[in-house]
């Protein structure tokens, strides 16, 4: 090989990777320019809004979008949305954990008929439980209910499948010497298997947070009261119903920025539980 | 899995322990195991029980649903509520008349938004994943942080910030209007950019369609209106769900990509392989099971597209943003014929199963056949 032929691929591959470099940031560009503008925006008058659409820079701030906000049950969305969240995200993370011990350690007739079966939920597309989970909910008189809107979701088999896995992967030794020290299979469970599972918990934890607060088909199906609305609901009947016409486009886009901060706290806190959670996809094919 | 095989693991510790702890159990137990027995139960009780009251159960509810005449007043399972047969999924399927047509129309709508959709988030996840996976890359985790950020977003959220980019004075236009480009208003534009694209070309002329393509009708709907292509509005809709999901998937790909052993590659350099030889006789043929994932977990989601369009369109403009899930919560929701809604349901649910089997097919034909997919013998 001459050195000519060696110099001119390094040049090469250095051009190669500036190239790449400035696509990375031209798309990142694109990924964070909705949300500056989104943030921008929340400050502009709605005449601001339309004229300048680019400018994330507001010609003459105004908190008018969020005063606005308190006056439509904003926080009253806001409201139901934390309960909802933090009451299916504590049913999940524990009744999740408990099945997903009993599946990866405890010897009980029809166990793997059990873990085929919550396999097998995995696998029905969402959309196919909208209407059937409203007549379920109806058929129980749990409609229009938190408890409606709550219980359905305080189980998911994901959650069960990610708790399994990771059981398995930790050694059984402790929780017999446990189980032989006259501990019963509960008492095992609490003081000795969930303290060894908090890198588990704390994923099942924040992906549940998410889900629920995200969550927008269960909370249409589950209850029509506007009382009972979550932030997600709320926010989508800001845009769609009496108050989406016109272009107050400030007031919405206050509003989705208000509802997104939690998660995205949440997110940049915790990114490497996401970036784990995103990837047990990959193990589950 | 490694540590599953616990009997292997008891065997040193338990056997000389065990008897020594059994008189300590009580005197009418079943012993360990048996007591296990319920407690295994007992654990997965919870979770059992949610399932199957909303999520087993309620299937076979609507499914009876499906089969019946319920208007939605009392209870499906009352005495007053009929069994009606096959009524319901005719009146989809082959019963000429507006119920079979705006199904048609949604199932169109949805087969471009996944034909569209799939390909797309699938080819910007893997560059995306393929330029972040470099060896000395700055700032690699702020940018996988910010492709990642719209997937943790409510999708109401990033619903709101898309009509207002998308609006008719948005800032989609304003960048358009840079550039010379007088933009559509793209939620209120009902053509589909097929024909737009004929009209362009001077091949046809939407205000008269050829009459061989609006002549002839397959299930309801003419051969035009099949091949309209999507909407300008579900473009719209398409550009959001790219944008948002390829950061998920970019992620599986790059925990593919860190999966592969470094020698193969180091290998094909020393062979004097090109970076583009390497991609696509080494790096491509190694992470097809997640590509084959991403294909298959991307074909279900958009199958299902329901939210951005119950924020954003409605179905709207002219019905071309309508999908067969957001169709079957207005038949069932919003004009009560409960029976149909469900019947869309589970139809969507067969078109779902049956499109992931054609994919599986499609792409398991082409093993060792073409190039892209040759496996190396590793």
């Amino acid at each position: 090989m001459t050195r000519q032929r060696s110099r001119r691929e390094t040049l090469r591959s250095r051009a190669a990777r500036i190239a790449g470099l400035a696509a990375l940031v031209v798309v990142a560009a694109v990924y964070l320019y909705p949300f500056l503008i989104q943030l921008g925006t929340s400050f502009k008058t709605d005449h601001d809004a339309t004229a300048h659409p680019l400018n994330p820079i507001p010609q003459t701030w105004t908190t008018a979008a969020f005063r606005q906000l308190a006056q439509v049950d904003f926080p009253r969305w806001a409201l139901n949305s934390a309960v909802v969240a933090v009451c299916v995200t504590v049913g999940r993370v524990f009744f999740d954990s408990l099945a997903g011990y009993a599946l990866a350690r405890m010897r009980f007739r029809g166990r793997g008929a059990l873990f085929a079966a919550v396999i097998a939920v995995m696998a029905v597309p969402s959309v196919v439980e909208l209407i059937p989970k409203f007549l379920m909910l109806n058929q129980l008189g749990m409609y229009d209910s938190y408890a409606g809107m709550i219980v359905p979701l305080m189980a998911d088999a994901a959650g069960v499948f990610i708790m399994k896995q990771f059981l398995e992967s930790i050694p059984a030794s402790v929780e017999e010497s446990a189980r032989i020290d006259g501990a019963g299979p509960f008492r095992t469970f609490w003081s000795v298997v969930l303290p060894m599972a908090r890198p588990a918990l704390i994923t099942l934890t924040i992906l549940s947070f998410q889900a629920s607060w995200n969550e927008l088909p269960h909370f249409i199906i589950s209850r029509q009261s506007p009382s009972l609305s979550t932030l997600t609901t709320g926010v989508a009947s800001l845009v769609s119903g009496q108050l989406g016409s016109g272009n107050r486009f400030p007031l919405k886009l206050a509003a989705a920025l208000l509802m997104t901060i939690p998660v995205a706290l949440v997110y940049l806190t915790f990114q490497r539980y996401f970036v784990r959670g995103a990837n047990e996809g990959v193990d589950k094919g | 899995m490694r540590y599953s095989t616990d009997p292997m693991k008891e065997r040193p510790v338990t056997p000389g322990d065990r008897p020594r702890t059994r008189p300590t159990r009580p005197r009418n137990g079943p012993g360990i195991r048996g007591r296990e027995g319920v407690a295994g139960w007992l654990f997965a009780a919870p979770v059992v029980v949610i399932l199957g009251l909303f999520l087993l159960a309620p299937i076979l509810l609507a499914l009876w649903v499906s089969l019946s005449d319920w208007n939605g007043s009392g209870s499906p399972l009352a005495s007053g509520v009929h069994f009606v047969g096959g009524r319901n999924y005719a009146a989809l399927l082959t019963r000429d008349g507006l119920a079979r047509d705006d199904f048609m129309v949604s199932l169109r709508n949805n087969f471009y938004y996944v034909l569209l959709v799939v390909p797309l988030q699938t080819v910007l996840a893997l560059g995306l994943a393929l330029a972040l996976h470099r060896r000395r890359l700055a700032g690699r985790n702020f940018f996988r942080t910010a492709y990642y950020f719209p997937s943790v977003t409510s999708s109401v959220a990033i619903s709101v910030v898309f009509l207002f980019l998308f609006s008719s004075s948005g800032t989609i236009n304003a960048l358009l209007r840079l550039v010379g480009v007088h933009g559509p208003s793209w939620f209120a534009d009902p053509r589909g950019i097929l024909q737009l694209l004929l009209f362009q070309l001077g091949l046809a002329d939407p205000a008269h369609p050829p009459a061989m393509l609006a002549g002839h009708h397959v299930f309801g709907l003419s051969v035009w209106d099949w091949l309209s292509g999507p909407s300008v509005a579900m473009c719209s809709i398409v550009f959001l769900v790219v944008w948002t999901s390829a950061g998920g998937y970019m992620l599986m790909f790059l925990a593919a990509l860190q999966n592969l052993p470094v020698s193969v590659q180091e290998a094909a350099v020393v062979d004097g392989a090109t970076p583009s030889q390497r991609l696509r006789r080494v790096t491509l043929p190694m992470i097809r099971p997640t590509v084959f994932l991403v294909l298959t977990i991307g074909l279900i989601g958009t199958w299902q597209v329901f939210d951005q369009i119950y924020v954003m369109s409605q179905g709207n403009p002219g019905k071309t943003t309508l999908t067969p899930a957001y169709l079957s919560y207005t038949t069932s929701f919003t004009s009560q014929q409960w029976g149909r809604g469900t019947a869309i349901a589970f139809i969507l649910f067969l078109v779902i199963v049956v499109f992931t089997v054609i994919q599986r097919w499609v792409l398991r034909e082409r093993d060792g056949r073409r190039r892209w997919s040759r496996r190396p013998t590793a």
